[in-house]
Order: C-alpha cells, then structure tokens, then sequence
C-alpha cells in the first residue's frame, strides 16, 4: 500500500531522519539557550578558509554578536521543532541548510587547516555538517509532513 | 461513504499529530539532563562557596582637573599616559591602520571609549628631546599645554602640578619619588619601586610622613581573577599551599630589552647626565640610554622588572609578606650581547611559617616555597600555579580550580564522581562573551598573566587605566590604593634579596622583628652597587 506515493517503509525512514535531525537541531539550540554564557564568538574566531575574515569581523562586532547568538539559538530551536512535528517543514528544512553551510564554511576540514576546537571525529573535505545538510535537502525532495505532520493540516485549508 | 471519509479523517489527524509525542520525550529527556548537570555544578559550588568578588568601587571623577605631569616618556611612561587617557597622533594612526588590517584590534575604539579620568597633563619631563616633545604632543587636548620641565625638581617645585607619574629607569624611582612627596606631590611609580635597598626604608618613611597618595604601579591589583582567587585562598578552597610555580617566558627581542635606538639620539638630544644620576659616571652611550635595563646600574634585572610582578600577583592573593628566605641563581645565556643581567633566572623563595589553612589534621598547615623560574629564550606559557593539598589553583585573567586526586576535603565527592581530578572543579571566566585581540607575543605574556586587561560587567578594560583611576580616586577621597607603600616595600625588599642572593651568590635571609637582610652587611651590598 502507497501512502502519499511513499511505501510504508520509504515514509516512516523518510520521518525518522526527519526526527533524528529535528531532535538534534532543538537540543543544539535549546543547550545554548540554557547557558548564559555561551556566544558564537568563540567559534566564529576560529574560523578559517576563505569566508574567515567576514566570520571574524561578525565575532569582532558585539552588538551584532547578540543578534548573530539570538538568531542562531531560535533559528536551531524553531527549526528543530518543525522538523519533530511536521510544521512549515519546507522553510524549516532551507532555513535548517543555510545554517549548516554556514557552519561549514566556517570550519571547512580542508588539507592544511588546524582548529582551536577538537572534533570528535576525523574529516577530510567532507563533515557531519555537510551530511546532514544533504540529509535535509533529501528530506526537501521527499516531503512527509504532508502526511505525518501538521502540514497535512495547512494543505486541507 | 460519510463514514468512509471521517474514519479516514480520523487516521489522517491521527498520523498527522503522530510525531508530537517526540517532543514530550525531548522535554523530558532534555530536563533530565539539564537538572543532573545543574546539581552537580550547584552541589560543587555550594561545597565551594567561591564569590566572584565585586571590583573596588572608586569615587567619582568630578570636581576640579586633577594636574599631571610625567617624567620618563619611553614605553611604559607612554603607555601610562594612554591609560590616562592621552595617546600620540602616531599611536592613534597606528591603531587605526591595524585595525583595518584586523578587525579584531580594537584598541583604538577601547582608548576612545575609555573613561574620562578629568586630569590635565600640565608637565612633561624627559631628557630625551624627542619622547618630551611627543609627551607635549599627547597631552595637548582641550587648549591645554603641558609645560616641558628640563629638570624633574623644577617640575618638583612648580605649583602647577598636584601628582606626578614616574615611568624613569629604576634607578631614578626612588630619588623622584621621595624628591615628589616632600613636594606635597602625589605619586605613582612604576616597579620595581626602588633600585637599592637603603632607599627602599628612606621611600617608605618619606611617604609614611607626608601621608602624600602613593600608588606602585602593579596594575593586576585591579584583574578581576585575582579578586575572586582571593576569596579562594580565603574559603580555604586549596587547602594548604605548599607551593607557588611563577615563571616568565619571553623569546624575542622585545621581550629582552633589545629596544630600538632613535635616530635621533645623541648628546645634543639626551641629557645624558640627568640620566646618569646616582649611576656610576660615564660616556655618553646610546646603548645604555634606550636598553637600560640590561645594566645593574640603572635596572634590577628579570628580578626587579618582572619578578616584581609575579611576586605582587601572588601576594594580592596570599598576603605572605617577605620571605624568610631567597636563593637565586642564572646567568647570560640566550642574548649574549654585553648585558650584565642574566636572561635566565632562577629564585627560591622560603615561606616556612606561612599558612592559608588546611583540612587535614594540626600541624600539617605550615610552610611554603615561591619558585620562579624564567628564560628570555622560550616563550612557551607555564602558566601560574598555586598548588595546594586539596587542589591546584591556576591563575591568569581566566582561573580555574582542579581538585587533587589525593585531597582530603574532596575526597568523599571524589569517590562518589560528583568532583572529577581531571576537569576544572571551577572556572572563572569574565570574558565569557568577549572577544580578545592581543598582538605581539610579548602583549600576550601579560594578557595571559592577567596583567593587561580585566573585565568589568563582561566588558574588556585596560587594567593600568584602573589602576590609575583608583589613585586618583584616593586623591580626589582620600583612602589608600590598593599597591601602597607596605606593598611596595614587601615586593621591592622581596626582589632585592633575589638580586642580592645572584650578585652574592649566597642565600640571603630576613630578620622580621629587624626588618631587614639578616645575613648581609652593608659593605657586600655596596660592592654591588645595592646599598
């Protein structure tokens, strides 16, 4: 049986990729939230690549810095929550990869570049911020939440 | 066919909500975490109990200008004047420029945002004709234009000015700062406050007798860390301290007086026989004029220029006085290039009657050893440690607190994982939001000691613009600063004995009841040139 185009196997894979990144995207953001302390200055200052001036310069700027911290911790939490319950999943998921590019352009693991911060893994060219971009685009060209989610809701309107 | 669509309705709404029970099992999942984290953290600082302490609160600057004036314009007399809030037309380009090539250097926007101190620089006294004149330069704000005395005692005797800032070679501090306070002159000078051990009692009474506003010029007095690691030391959180590891690490020229030589410098430009003073006669050296410092006749070597600092960090924290005793040993060994100080450097400083408490049993609370230990060669950072019996104290303008594997006051939270020996038990950092841009290696010596810059509300300042300010506060309210004469003496005499200990090559003890070197006679410390 077909439910939205999708066999039963394809859909409910397609919604749990869909929730492991929607759960890893709310917790990211609520974590920073927790902590009054944290800032994306740190990060942004070990930046390196061809976009590590402009990150450098945001981190510089300390009013800036209060806007770039809001947008990411709501950004991370907004984005998380309509990944779990299918809610403006399309915006979510465009919004969802431009913060994950950007994370990437930051700290490219490019031949020849070092960063202040340890990474848990070993990554050429390629990291988990990548493949979980690309994750997200897949989840754009095989949308659910039009049938597990609250968008089915809009679509009905 | 109704039917139909309400039962399939029904699935439909039932499959569209069928992920929002996921985020009931974030929630939970997610508060779980948070309060195991948040007990932890809350159980250690209750055992703790560590405030970060509120910073000193100085008077306000309103009222009639403060009048400056300053004698010695080189490094540390123009970095001095900044902190006061008057910098070069050069220095200002300088900044700038550097801050389009990084815009992380801001130190341009910091100077211009920097506090209003309400002081006019109403002197200038350098015998080098070219830093008088960039001195006259910098102090030209508002109309007002300082007046270069050619001589210090004119400017002494001239009722124009009310306090004086000493950047001179050391051994010039003394001398002027004695000659300012008979004067009825307040008086910041820079460390190591003297250059001989006799005028070290003669500063003291001087100052102790004109009750004139005195401020040495270790300016981490006002490094926000140190504030909070005294109350560490205070809740008895390390336990007993047995040991203090101090280093300096320096591997430029820079970093080893190698100054450059204006070239403009010559006897027509330089008074050299001002400079001179009480040092031993000679030709005009240009050498001598702009690297003092590599010289015992002007300077106190690694001892009196940056153990000083080390030793006045520590004794902000402890409060342990002069030692009991001092070995120091080193030598030339990285800039042979004529100096007479040594460029690696050793000192042993013996506490045995010190305590900061303990939490073992009685009679296991006594003693310490201050160990500095310095190379001109290597820069690598070691970092400062106050090393006590229940944990390790590290202190820069950040400061953390790892607990001992082996501590007796932890030892229950230990076994039980709540505190782990191999993370930082507390950490302290007031630039959690900040971003820092220290350039230079020699910048990032001090920074990293907490020396450069402290934090107010989370926000970076220059720790000398503090430090000057609780001095005038002083003079403006009356009160005494926070590096007084007792300190200055304490960390003068300290490094004396290090020097004499080198140049004697003998360990040097100190008489407390006596107040002075117990085993060295007047005429060894004249065959040095310390008496």
């Amino acid at each position: 049986m077909k439910i939205g185009g999708y066999s039963k196997g394809q859909l409910w894979s397609l919604v749990v990729l869909r929730l492991f990144i929607g759960w890893h995207f709310l917790y990211e953001g609520i974590v920073k939230l927790w902590n009054d302390n944290w800032s994306a200055s740190g990060y942004l200052v070990d930046s390196k690549g061809l976009f590590a001036k402009m990150f450098e310069s945001m981190a510089a700027n300390a009013s800036l810095m209060k806007v770039v911290d809001m947008m990411n911790v709501w950004g991370l939490i907004l984005i998380g929550l309509a990944l779990i319950v299918g809610f403006l999943v399309k915006p979510a998921i465009w919004g969802g990869v431009v913060l994950l590019v950007f994370y990437y352009l930051s700290h490219p693991p490019m031949i020849g570049y070092t960063f202040a911060m340890p990474s848990e893994g070993s990554y050429l060219i390629i990291n988990k911020n990548l493949i979980e971009a690309a994750a997200l685009v897949v989840l754009a060209l095989f949308p659910t939440s039009n049938v597990v989610g609250l968008d089915q809701f809009l679509k009905r309107k | 066919m109704k039917e139909d669509n309400n039962e399939l309705n029904r699935r439909d709404v039932l499959k569209g909500l069928a992920t929002v029970p996921v985020l009931g099992a974030f929630w939970g999942v997610a508060q779980t975490k948070k309060n195991k984290d948040s007990a932890v953290k809350e159980q250690i600082f209750k055992e703790l109990n560590i405030e970060a302490a509120k910073p000193p609160v100085s008077g306000s600057m309103e009222g009639n200008p403060l009048r400056i004036g300053i004698i010695g314009f080189g490094i540390r007399g123009e970095q001095l004047l900044r902190a006061a809030g008057f910098a070069t037309k050069e220095w200002k380009e300088e900044m700038k420029k550097n801050n389009l090539e990084n815009p992380k250097d801001l130190r341009l926007k910091e100077f211009l945002e920097q506090e209003k101190l309400n002081i006019k620089l109403n002197g200038v006294c350098d015998v080098f004709d070219v830093r008088a004149e960039s001195a006259i330069e910098a102090g030209s704000v508002d109309g007002n234009k300082p007046k270069r005395y050619l001589h210090f005692e004119e400017m002494m005797a001239s009722p124009d000015i009310d306090a004086v800032i000493i950047a001179t070679p050391d051994h010039w501090h003394a001398p002027m700062a004695m000659a300012a306070a008979k004067a009825g002159k307040h008086v910041y000078v820079e460390k190591c406050m003297t250059h001989k051990v006799g005028e070290t009692y003669d500063l003291k009474k001087t100052i102790e007798d004109t009750k004139i506003v005195f401020q040495l010029g270790h300016q981490h007095r006002q490094t926000q860390s140190f504030l909070t690691a005294q109350d560490i030391i205070k809740k008895n959180v390390l336990g007993h301290v047995s040991l203090i590891q101090v280093a300096t690490n320096r591997n430029d020229d820079n970093g080893a007086w190698q100054y450059e030589i204006h070239e403009k410098a010559s006897p027509k430009t330089i008074d050299w026989q001002q400079f001179l003073g009480n040092a031993p006669k000679r030709e005009f050296d240009a050498q001598r004029f702009f690297r003092w410092r590599k010289w015992w006749d002007y300077g106190t070597g690694l001892s009196g220029d940056l153990l000083t600092h080390d030793y006045d960090r520590i004794n902000t924290i402890l409060k342990m006085g002069i030692p009991d005793s001092v070995m120091a040993s080193g030598g030339v060994y990285t800039h042979i290039d004529g100096r007479e100080v040594p460029d690696v450097f050793q000192v042993v400083m013996e506490f045995p009657n010190y305590t900061s408490g303990t939490s073992q049993e009685k009679g296991k609370e006594k003693g310490m050893t201050f160990l500095y230990t310095s190379t001109l060669g290597n820069q690598y950072d070691r970092g400062t440690l106050v090393m006590g019996h229940d944990a390790t104290l590290e202190l820069g303008a950040q400061l953390t607190v790892m607990a001992d594997p082996r501590s007796t006051r932890y030892k229950e939270m230990i076994e039980s994982g709540l505190i782990k020996t191999d993370v930082p038990m507390y950490s302290y950092n007031p630039s959690a939001k900040g971003v820092d841009a220290v350039s230079g290696a020699t910048a990032k010596y001090f920074a990293n000691k907490g020396m450069m810059y402290t934090y107010r509300d989370g926000k970076r300042v220059d720790s000398t613009f503090l430090h000057i300010k609780e001095w005038l506060s002083c003079i403006r309210h009356g009160g005494t600063p926070s590096c007084n004469i007792q300190q200055g003496f304490e960390e003068a005499m300290s490094a004396h004995m290090a020097t004499a200990s080198l140049r004697l090559g003998k360990k040097i003890t100190w008489d407390h009841e006596k107040q002075r070197m117990a085993n060295v006679s007047e005429a060894e410390l004249r065959s040095v040139g310390m008496a």
